[in-house]
């Protein structure tokens, strides 16, 4: 029972050490930043998933000591990584399709948002201080 | 058994944290570097859980905690601040 055991949190290991490469693989591999968003998302996030999964069983079993580090590193981590993700490709969007001071390359106007009246709130105003930023 | 996966595993993501250095200085933009710097920090928690498998103590957990967290707030603080040249409105 020990052994089958050893063997699937080895197995985990192995798996998890093998997204993360893979992962990272794939952001160092690919050609721009909106398929390269797809590697770290979710290979990497999949392989340190293992980890925990295979840390999370190694430790009862060898030295009979339960911790909830594991399950709060996975609960935060799967609920971080979408939210960076996505804001790492608003700032790519919102800096390629620019609408203020825009650089030479931009050929193609940024994309209205949903809604009657409205418009992206990287552009809106500043509540405190319109001067700062010199947008109005 | 578990000791042979370990090593493999390291070794894996060391080789991970590399491919992500490069492209950290390989960029083109700085939306890149910041989505390289995360990948890093994601991949530097898993070290850090399996070299505590490896030295059999549970006190790398914190660091690893505290690395999850600081990690994810750093990457929202550089977007926003990309997006809106400023972080604290």
């Amino acid at each position: 029972m020990t052994t089958l055991l050893d063997a699937l949190v080895a197995f985990l290991i192995v798996l998890g050490g093998a997204f993360a490469l893979i992962g990272s693989w794939g952001l160092a591999r690919l050609p721009s930043l909106m398929t390269r968003l797809h590697g770290p998302t979710k290979a990497t996030t999949l392989g340190v998933g293992g980890i925990l999964l295979a840390s999370m069983a190694w430790f009862p079993l060898h030295s009979q000591e339960w911790s909830s580090h594991e399950l709060l590193i996975t609960l935060f981590l799967f609920l971080s990584a979408p939210i960076s993700a996505n804001m790492i490709a608003k700032s790519y969007i919102h800096r390629r399709f620019r609408r203020y001071s825009a650089p030479e390359d931009v050929e193609t106007e940024l994309p209205a948002p949903p809604g009657e009246g409205t418009d992206w709130a990287t552009f809106g105003s500043s509540k405190f201080d319109d001067t700062r930023t010199g947008r109005s | 058994m578990i000791d042979i996966a370990l090593k493999i595993a390291l070794a894996c993501v060391a080789l991970a944290m590399l491919l992500n250095l490069w492209s950290l200085l390989k960029g083109p933009t700085a939306p890149d570097r910041i989505l390289a710097l995360d990948t890093m920090v994601i991949n530097a928690i898993a070290f850090i859980m399996l070299f505590g498998i490896f030295a059999d103590t549970t006190v790398f957990f914190e660091a690893a905690l505290l690395m999850a967290m600081v990690g994810f707030v750093s990457t929202v603080a550089y977007t926003k601040f990309l997006l809106r040249g400023d972080i604290v409105e």
